[in-house]
């Protein structure tokens, strides 16, 4: 997914972010295919290639394709669902803290389904049918609630603070209000967890994704030229508001379909894109490369979470958490030119 | 002085009230001619007073340290909370309660400051790498990085620990029930050193909000204030935070009102601070003892319940747009 603006940046910039999109798809593929290959019971690759074509014993079939494939898809999709929010946001709000785990929109989801698990005692499904639900309502309040004649990137990030203490809040309080065996269950859900997917999850979640992918494709190019700050965008021809709407939608509903399937698996909204600008480094918001690593970070971790502890297995997000946030400490002393000129601006919205 | 009248008035209430009134002379009576063997008496001796004195204590060290960092990072955003000193503090507690057996609140004292301490070492470390110093938002990113890396740390700690996880689930909402006055004592002296440290920053907080240039021409030592200050916001918030639990948005919602009251001037926004806070603390506990009785909801919610919505106006309304 290559971006064209007619300009000698984007020619530069198609040579330097096609190879990196490939890379990045090829790292995310291997690493796919190990996680099917490994576990308690390790299938070789070669089976694992004739389990998916339907030709390999019973026991490879029923180990890859039930039980690991459908856990992979949802983390692949999840993944690359989280990046390319963070990525749709960072660049819409020129902020690289107004990422969907930030301004609380995951909040919004994580506190509905502690309220379906809890209050409900609901379970599977049900709970990221409410998640979801919870991440869009949240999603239209912080967003009515930091309109002010405009939208200004300091205002969303502050209202999205305030919301997640609040939701955080309800979060704790169902939390000591439960017994133990149902907080546990939240708190497994809240850490973000990969744990008993099914096809049911994958198949639902590719069927929510793929439009929505597509979707930011189409408004990647908006997205450059928003970036180029909104009188420009206008001289250019660009309807400002609407396809800044545009976006905001599809961010947000990227970021609720993902947390719906996985939890809000800590920090890769926030540390993909990141990572992937600095890989690509065009100045623009990288948004295939952002969405690769936040499936290539998701899939690792899992990976990790899975088979490093053994015979304890943890949540995906535990990992996330700890692997992803000295990456981010590493980003910020590391920042280069580009970096610090854009933290500048970030400290200008920050102050 | 109107903040410190509604303060006093706060805290006989908050000794009064409860799920069990009791009349002011009923109070007076258990303070100065104590009678062991009245259930009264020793409801507030034991119960009520202790709980009011932690309060107060937490309320204004957490009011003072956020104050302070907003001073010290030049960022409306920054609070114990978003630069990952509690998540610090919750981590070393946890610890505590896994790996060492502690149980006891005057356990959680030492564990919290060690964790507060760690933490604000950490992400001062981190975000004054680099080309241009300790940036606000480096500060801020800094702290969110830190936060999301200890809080992971302690899930996995939880996970694997179900006694652990139902000892922290409700030490983790804030709390200042259950708290005796062992708790206060042992807590008053780190608070009040913490304090009368943050008091005597004021005029340097007022130099470094003009940036670090020119407060280092007007002939301050920008490290030095910088290092006094964290040394301030770790004694108070870990004190805090081990007394009371994490008591979210008190550090970040106080300093703002106190600014709105007394405009920029560090001199008088941290003593403003300082008695808001505790102001703000207090009434979410008699809120949260008096909602459900005979039941009652944890002060840290309470004041998230209350004190986001306010935040949330503030970002909204026109005096807001200048935070």
């Amino acid at each position: 997914m290559t971006v064209r603006t007619r300009s000698v940046r984007g020619a530069v910039r198609r040579r330097r972010a096609r190879p990196v999109v490939v890379v990045l798809a090829l790292a995310v593929l291997l690493t796919a295919v190990t996680l099917l290959a490994v576990g308690d019971f390790v299938v070789p690759l070669s089976e694992v290639i004739g389990a998916i074509s339907g030709e390999a014993e019973w026991k490879s079939r029923l180990f890859v394709l039930d039980i690991r494939l459908p856990r992979v898809l949802t983390g692949l999709l999840a993944g690359l669902g989280f990046g390319m929010s963070g990525a749709i946001f960072q660049s819409l709000v020129r902020n690289p803290l107004a990422s969907p785990d930030v301004i609380g929109i995951t909040s919004g989801a994580g506190a509905a389904a502690a309220t379906c698990i809890v209050a409900l005692g609901l379970g599977g499904m049900a709970v990221s049918a409410g998640a979801l639900a919870g991440a869009l309502v949240t999603a239209v309040a912080i967003y009515l609630l930091s309109w002010r004649g405009g939208l200004s990137g300091r205002r969303l990030v502050l209202v999205g603070i305030g919301a997640t203490a609040l939701l955080s809040s309800l979060v704790s309080y169902l939390m000591t209000s439960a017994a133990v065996w149902d907080a546990q269950q939240v708190l497994i859900w809240l850490t973000g967890s990969l744990s008993g997917r099914t096809w049911t999850h994958a198949t639902t979640l590719a069927c929510c994704l793929v439009p929505l992918v597509l979707a930011a494709a189409v408004l990647a190019r908006p997205l450059n030229v928003l970036c180029l700050g909104d009188d420009l965008a206008r001289g250019l021809g660009l309807r400002v508001e609407r396809s800044r709407l545009a976006l905001l939608l599809t961010g947000v509903a990227l970021a609720a379909t993902a947390t719906a399937a996985a939890g809000p698996v800590a920090f890769v909204a926030l540390v993909s894109a990141p990572v992937a600008r600095r890989l690509v480094r065009d100045g623009g918001p990288a948004l295939a490369a952002s969405a690769l690593v936040g499936a290539l970070v998701t899939l690792v971790s899992d990976f990790v979470a899975q088979h490093a502890f053994t015979p304890v297995e943890l949540p995906v997000g535990v990992v996330t958490g700890v692997v992803g946030g000295p990456y981010l400490l590493v980003l910020l002393v590391t920042a280069n030119r580009a970096g610090t000129s854009a933290s500048r601006r970030g400290s200008r919205l920050l102050r | 002085m109107v903040a410190l009248v509604v303060l006093a008035a706060l805290a006989t209430a908050s000794v009064t009230m409860g799920s069990k009134p009791l009349s002011a002379h009923t109070v007076g009576e258990a303070l100065f001619r104590f009678d062991p063997s009245d259930t009264e008496h020793l409801v507030i001796r034991s119960l009520r007073l202790p709980r009011t004195v932690v309060g107060l204590l937490a309320g204004a060290a957490l009011g003072l340290a956020g104050a302070v960092m907003q001073g010290i990072a030049r960022n409306a955003l920054a609070d114990p909370g978003v630069l990952g000193v509690n998540s610090g503090a919750a981590l070393f507690v946890v610890a505590g309660i896994n790996f060492f057996g502690v149980t006891s609140l005057s356990g959680y004292v030492w564990f919290g400051m060690a964790g507060a301490a760690v933490a604000a070492a950490v992400v001062y470390a981190v975000g004054s790498m680099g080309a241009s110093g300790a940036t606000p938002l480096k500060l801020v990113l800094a702290g969110t990085a830190t936060t999301a890396v200890l809080t992971s740390a302690t899930q996995a700690v939880l996970l694997l620990n179900v006694s652990a996880f139902d000892q922290f689930r409700f030490w983790q909402v804030g709390s200042l029930a259950g708290r005796d006055e062992a708790v206060a004592w042992q807590g008053a002296p780190f608070v009040l050193a913490g304090a009368v440290l943050a008091l005597s920053l004021g005029r340097s907080l007022n130099l470094l909000a003009l940036g670090d240039d020119t407060a280092r021409a007007l002939g301050q030592h920008v490290v030095r204030v910088r290092l006094a200050a964290a040394l301030a916001v770790v004694l108070l918030c870990g004190t805090a935070t081990a007394m009371a639990g994490p008591i979210g948005f008190v550090g970040l919602a106080v300093p703002h009102v106190a600014r709105m009251l007394t405009g920029a001037d560090h001199r008088w926004l941290l003593p403003y601070s300082m008695v808001l806070a505790p102001v703000l603390v207090l009434l979410a506990d008699l809120v949260g003892r008096l909602v459900i009785r005979p039941t009652e909801v944890q002060v840290g919610i309470v004041t998230a319940a209350i004190g986001a919505p306010v935040l949330i106006a503030m970002v909204r309304s026109r005096k807001g747009a200048a935070l």
